[in-house]
């Protein structure tokens, strides 16, 4: 080989970026964050199809935000009870947001602007 | 014709993904072909470099596209003609990091039955911002073979969608790959000269990673799929560790094997410039033709009768005939 060194020096840091996952993961066992199990046709609060919330949970909060900014449609009605179109006062008024929220986004490595805004029970917000 | 079999060769190549994903494939499609592509990518990536390696250059060919160094009053122009290791690096890093060639092409026209040059910066444009983009889309996926996703991950996310743009929040290099991909594509329908040297090789990678680009596309903003199923997929490929979840939804799947055959196929491919861009002789040699003698590598030893040993030769000879010798 002409110029072995150099080359052999380049593939070396080439083979060491590609195979970067491998070495970097080596020997781990990941945990996930959450089991989520449902059936296909589940359903939250009469309407929200629970088995697409992991995937979909990002156009139905976009979607609500269109009805109440836009259309006053505050309240989903389900079994007489009335549940508030929002995430601090409707979705983290049941549900905890570390358990709910920040374990997947902090996995899945996606940060919501969500909280740029709001902000969970007991958090330090804008206000 | 080449662009037609490469356009049907990748719808093709997503309609397999389709059909073995219905057929339940999930172990050949989600685990199998990714390594064997990983495998064959790293392989065969090496096998042609060292192959190159091989090849002597038996010219010293450096393209010289400025002032070479010469007498100390003439300005040299050292990147474009470097004369030391230090100018070919910044000559090396130039051309890949900022396709500094590219910067220079020429449109030659016909105007008024006389041959005129123009600049055209557009190629530069688009290829640089799809190797760009590219390369940053390739890093953002690092967040799915990491767990914790480092900080430095989590920033070029932040950054690449900085616009803040719906949800999910766009991701500008997603677009920017998409439409200068597209734009490359238009380049070779439209610039007759371009197209009548283009070649379903040339073709079928560029349908392949738009193709990627489009599933990608399609999953993070059209047809979700669960996204933690998918990184316990990914997890178990960087781990060793597979498995494959059960309900990731089929375009995931489509989006996988369009990569794997990217992989497989990148080392037998045009893709390859990925390393040949380093071993350039045109690109990488100090051009200093002047100073050192470039040998051929495969030159055989040849003795070469000097002067001296002439002059020792034929010393009293040439006394005798009153030529002068330099050595009494």
């Amino acid at each position: 080989m002409y110029n072995g060194g150099k080359i052999i020096t380049g593939l070396i840091i080439f083979v060491a970026l590609a195979t970067f996952p491998f070495y970097a993961n080596f020997g781990k066992t990941v945990e996930l964050p959450s089991e989520l199990e449902a059936e296909p046709d589940e359903m939250h609060l009469g309407n929200i199809p629970l088995v697409n919330m992991r995937s979909e949970h990002m156009k139905l909060l976009d979607q609500w935000r269109d009805e109440v900014v836009r259309g006053g449609k505050r309240f989903i009605e389900y079994d007489g009870d009335e549940y508030e179109k929002s995430l601090q006062n409707g979705c983290l008024g049941c549900h905890e947001k570390q358990e709910f929220c920040t374990k997947c986004h902090t996995y899945a490595g996606v940060k919501p602007y969500c909280w740029s805004c709001h902000f969970a029970e007991g958090e330090e917000g804008l206000l | 014709m080449g662009m037609l079999f490469s356009l049907v060769a990748v719808i093709a190549l997503a309609a397999i993904a389709f059909i073995g994903v219905k057929l339940g494939l999930l172990g050949l499609f989600g685990i199998i072909l990714p390594y064997l592509a990983i495998i064959v990518f790293l392989a065969g990536f090496i096998m042609k470099v060292v192959k190159w390696g091989k090849s002597p250059v038996p010219f010293h060919i450096p393209t010289t596209c400025g002032q070479q160094k010469s007498l100390p009053w003439i300005k040299q122009n050292k990147l474009d003609n470097p004369s030391s290791t230090l100018g070919v690096i910044g000559r090396m890093a130039l051309e890949i990091l900022l396709f500094r060639s590219l910067f220079r092409n020429l449109k030659t026209d016909m105007k008024d039955g006389k041959v005129i040059y123009g600049s055209n910066k557009w190629l530069w444009l688009g290829s640089l911002a799809f190797h760009l983009s590219f390369f940053v889309v390739l890093v953002r996926h690092l967040r799915f073979f990491t767990e914790p996703v480092p900080g430095w991950v989590n920033m070029i996310d932040a950054v690449d969608g900085f616009m803040q743009m719906g949800v999910p929040h766009l991701l500008m290099t997603g677009v920017v790959l998409l439409a200068a991909g597209g734009y490359l594509f238009l380049r070779r329908v439209f610039n007759q000269q371009v197209r009548y040297i283009s070649l379903a090789a040339d073709y079928f990678p560029l349908f392949l990673i738009i193709g990627v680009a489009l599933s990608g596309i399609l999953m993070r903003y059209f047809i979700k799929v669960d996204i933690v199923k998918v990184k316990e997929l990914t997890m178990g490929l960087a781990t060793l560790n597979v498995s494959v979840p059960e309900g990731i939804g089929v375009i995931f799947f489509i989006h996988l094997f369009l990569i794997s055959v990217l992989f497989a196929y990148f080392p037998f491919s045009k893709l390859m410039h990925l390393g040949g861009i380093f071993l350039s002789p045109t690109r990488n040699l100090v051009n200093n033709s002047r100073e050192v003698r470039h040998v051929n590598p495969w030159n055989p030893e040849v003795h070469v009768h000097t002067y001296e040993e002439y002059e020792d030769e034929f010393r009293e000879l040439m006394k005798e005939e009153g030529i002068p010798v330099e050595k009494e």
